[in-house]
């Protein structure tokens, strides 16, 4: 057998077998990537054999012995350090929920101020988002936190809030909630939840079938109010309120006891992020108006809607679908963004677990890959979901 | 004869290549670091972000410090020059990785030895360069004067990353007092949150709070509590596995102090190379071979002293010039009352 015969026909194969012309790059790259991992893995285990550090996650069980300032779930410093990464991830998930709830909120006003037909309130819009979105945001979260903590007075200082609360440079201070029979209540709620998205489902078959329009809103805040109402007259739920006390810890030291403290640095952080952030979102929202054709909002005008109506049934469903993708990109830089927390001592997951739980462990190629991981996750989460929401709001061609 | 000379140049040439690297090996054959060290000519230090009195930085990028001084005396003990230093300004949180990861080569940064970071994670401490311990700063005019009056509800301000937060901890739930502890990545924001009056008082070692007092806008509105709360022995490290490296980090540190005992300063060195005592010749390298058993030359601790002093002079220039602790303590030599007590360099 002569060798050019069985090249030629090898290359015969290759070519002539299409599943293994495009099976063989992926399967290169795949060795490739698992060859330069391992590289990775066997290395770093090489160089920490040498200098005697071990590897593993049996730490996560140890006592963490440090405190944590802001906790949702019970932690003291006898708690392990799997529970202090808990407090952390979950101190960075309700900061970036604050964060984009009131990013969106801000973001789609201003937003749809910025198009507003009224001088006044499109030139505001327009310094708004320049100013915020050109000025990093590292140096506006000092600002919040240094410049609002010298305006905020001493607690002895401060002035009831709202009839309840007190804002204070040591947090703002409200009333903590004591149930009786809190169960009830939720199932009350979550019976309100249901009979509005029943009443709105039937209210859109309604409009569909036979024209009739339901005062659905009127309808879903009615019971809104008497359901959990009822749950109060009949279900036996009380609710009562401890209030924060001021009480005085030496000659010029007060604080208070009682209530709930919702420490300066989260105000803080949530106010850059979603200030920061909402710029951004103005101008996805913004893009997304514009991005509907004049003729849309004409013909909406000339079948007799309102301005208002144009913009929610005509206008919005079809800017929605080009402000989504490009929102779910600032979405994830806000939850991102909010490991700037370490700077200014709001115990997220940085500065809790790659922070802290770092330093006290020494292991920090386990606690770095832990966070790259939770953060990956985290941003996925939000991609999937945004993903979703975008796919069930695009237009349905029939 | 032209010939003959240009091969006998050739030859020599040769010679001295050989022999310069031959010698080289000698010095450095046990240590990788030092080997290192002597190749890129200059000692890699890892100091604070800003210590007054430890490390700190001027306007020029100078810096000067007690920690900072253990490096130059490295440099002046292996390079024969004590300005032959790399600094790496370090966070709390990133100083240990730096060194195992081998960035720098010695972590001068008020840092405390304790067993867990011994033995745990790829580190040696060799040596104490200052005693501390942890203490409190509070306003004066809260009217606190010790921490028995610390009571249920105070917030702590303090840094993340250091021996400071679990102190704290343990000391606030020995006394059953409830506290909000307040943690940064900076010093700088720490000292600003406190003086803003986000916390009521500000906790770290008690040189730390001197130096840190003296940054604030008025430093006689407040006061370090007596009391002590724990052991901060502070001194510097070098990674684990590089016994002659750690030698020579260690007796350099040594040399430092054992020089003020014998009263060696870096004006009357010169003069003490015709001492009649044993003990200051040796240190000042005309008796002995002490440099040689460390893989060094023998002028290495004469170089220290000369150039960077001995320890009482650095403490002085560094900490008790500048008001941060005009009182040296602990940090006094074991013959006057301190616990300043060095192994003898012989």
């Amino acid at each position: 057998m002569d060798i050019k015969n069985t090249t030629k026909s090898l290359i015969g194969t290759f070519e002539g077998n299409k599943k293994l012309k495009r099976f063989l790059p992926q399967f290169i790259t795949v060795v490739a990537i698992v060859f330069i991992f391992g590289f990775f893995a066997f290395n770093a285990s090489v160089n920490m054999d040498n200098r005697g550090i071990d590897f593993g996650l049996r730490f996560l069980g140890e006592e963490s012995s440090f405190d944590i300032q802001f906790s949702l779930i019970e932690y003291s410093g006898s708690s392990s350090y799997a529970r202090a990464y808990l407090v952390g991830l979950l101190n960075t998930i309700l900061v970036a929920s604050i964060g984009i709830f009131f990013a969106t909120i801000i973001g789609v006003v201003v937003g749809i101020s910025r198009l507003s037909s009224n001088y006044l309130i499109y030139k505001v819009s327009e310094w708004y988002i320049e100013i915020f979105r050109n000025i990093p945001l590292l140096l506006q979260l000092f600002f919040w936190y240094f410049a609002v903590l010298r305006l905020l007075p001493l607690p002895q200082n401060s002035e009831i809030l709202l009839g309840f609360s007190y804002l204070t440079i040591k947090g703002w201070y409200v009333p903590a909630f004591i149930w009786n029979n809190l169960n009830i209540f939720l199932y009350s709620v979550i019976a309100v939840i249901i009979s509005i998205i029943f009443v709105r489902n039937y209210a859109r078959k309604l409009q569909e079938n036979q024209g009739k329009q339901l005062p659905v809103l009127a309808i879903s805040l009615s019971l809104l109010i008497i359901l959990p109402l009822l749950s109060f007259l009949i279900g036996g739920v009380t609710l009562s309120f401890d209030h924060p006390e001021l009480i005085q810890l030496s000659d010029t030291i007060y604080g208070f006891r009682g209530g709930v403290s919702i420490p300066p640095e989260l105000m803080a952080l949530a106010a850059a992020l979603s200030l920061y952030t909402a710029t951004f979102i103005a101008e996805c929202v913004r893009a997304g108006i514009m991005g509907v054709g004049k003729g849309q909002k004409e013909a909406a005008g000339s079948l007799g809607l309102t301005p208002g109506q144009t913009l929610k049934l005509v206008v919005m469903p079809q800017a929605l679908r080009i402000i989504i993708p490009p929102t779910t990109n600032q979405y994830l830089n806000l939850t991102k963004n909010s490991s700037l927390a370490a700077a200014i001592a709001y115990p997220d997951l940085v500065l809790v677990f790659a922070g802290t739980a770092m330093m006290q462990t020494g292991r920090a190629i386990e606690i770095v890959s832990i966070t790259m991981l939770t953060y990956l996750s985290l941003s996925i989460s939000i991609s999937i979901f945004m993903n979703w929401y975008n796919k069930k709001i695009a237009i349905k061609e029939k | 004869m032209k010939r003959t000379l240009k091969s006998l140049f050739s030859f020599l040439a040769v010679f001295a290549v050989v022999f310069s690297i031959g010698t080289e090996a000698m010095a450095a054959k046990k240590s990788k670091t030092l080997k290192n060290t002597i190749k890129k000519d200059t000692v890699r230090c890892g100091v604070s972000q800003g210590l007054p009195g430890f490390s700190n930085a001027d306007a020029s990028n100078n810096w000067t410090g007690v920690d900072v001084d253990v490096c130059r005396a490295v440099a002046a003990a292996v390079l024969g020059d004590a300005n032959k230093v790399t600094f790496y300004p370090l966070s709390a949180k990133e100083r240990f990785t730096a060194l195992t990861s081998g960035e720098i080569d010695i972590l001068s940064r008020n840092t405390t030895w304790t067993l867990s970071r011994d033995a745990d994670i790829g580190l040696t401490f060799v040596g104490v360069n200052f005693y501390d311990g942890q203490g409190f700063m509070v306003r004066k005019d809260s009217g606190i004067t010790s921490t028995s009056q610390f009571k249920s509800g105070i917030s702590a301000c303090t840094n993340i990353g250091t021996t400071t937060e679990l102190n704290m901890r343990d000391f606030f739930n020995s006394k059953g007092i409830s506290y909000e502890p307040v943690a940064f990545e900076k010093a700088d924001e720490v000292v600003a949150a406190y003086d803003a009056g986000r916390c009521d008082t500000y906790t770290t070692d008690k040189s730390g709070l001197a130096a840190q007092r003296t940054k604030m806008k008025d430093p006689d509105a407040h006061i370090v509590l007596p009391e002590t709360i724990s052991k901060e022995p502070l001194g510097p490290v070098v990674r684990q596995g590089d016994n002659v490296w750690e030698d020579i980090v260690r007796w350099s540190l040594n040399v430092m102090i054992e020089a003020e005992e014998y009263g060696i300063t870096s004006s009357n060195a010169s003069s003490m190379k015709s001492s009649e005592n044993p003990a200051i010749k040796r240190l000042v390298g005309s008796e002995g071979e002490l440099g040689a058993a460390l893989g060094l030359g023998n002028d290495w601790s004469y170089n220290i002293i000369t150039q960077v002093g001995n320890y009482g002079e650095s403490y002085k220039r560094n900490i008790a010039d500048p008001g941060i602790l005009p009182n040296r303590g602990p940090n006094q030599l074991w013959t006057k009352g301190g616990l300043l007590y060095v192994p003898p360099a012989r």
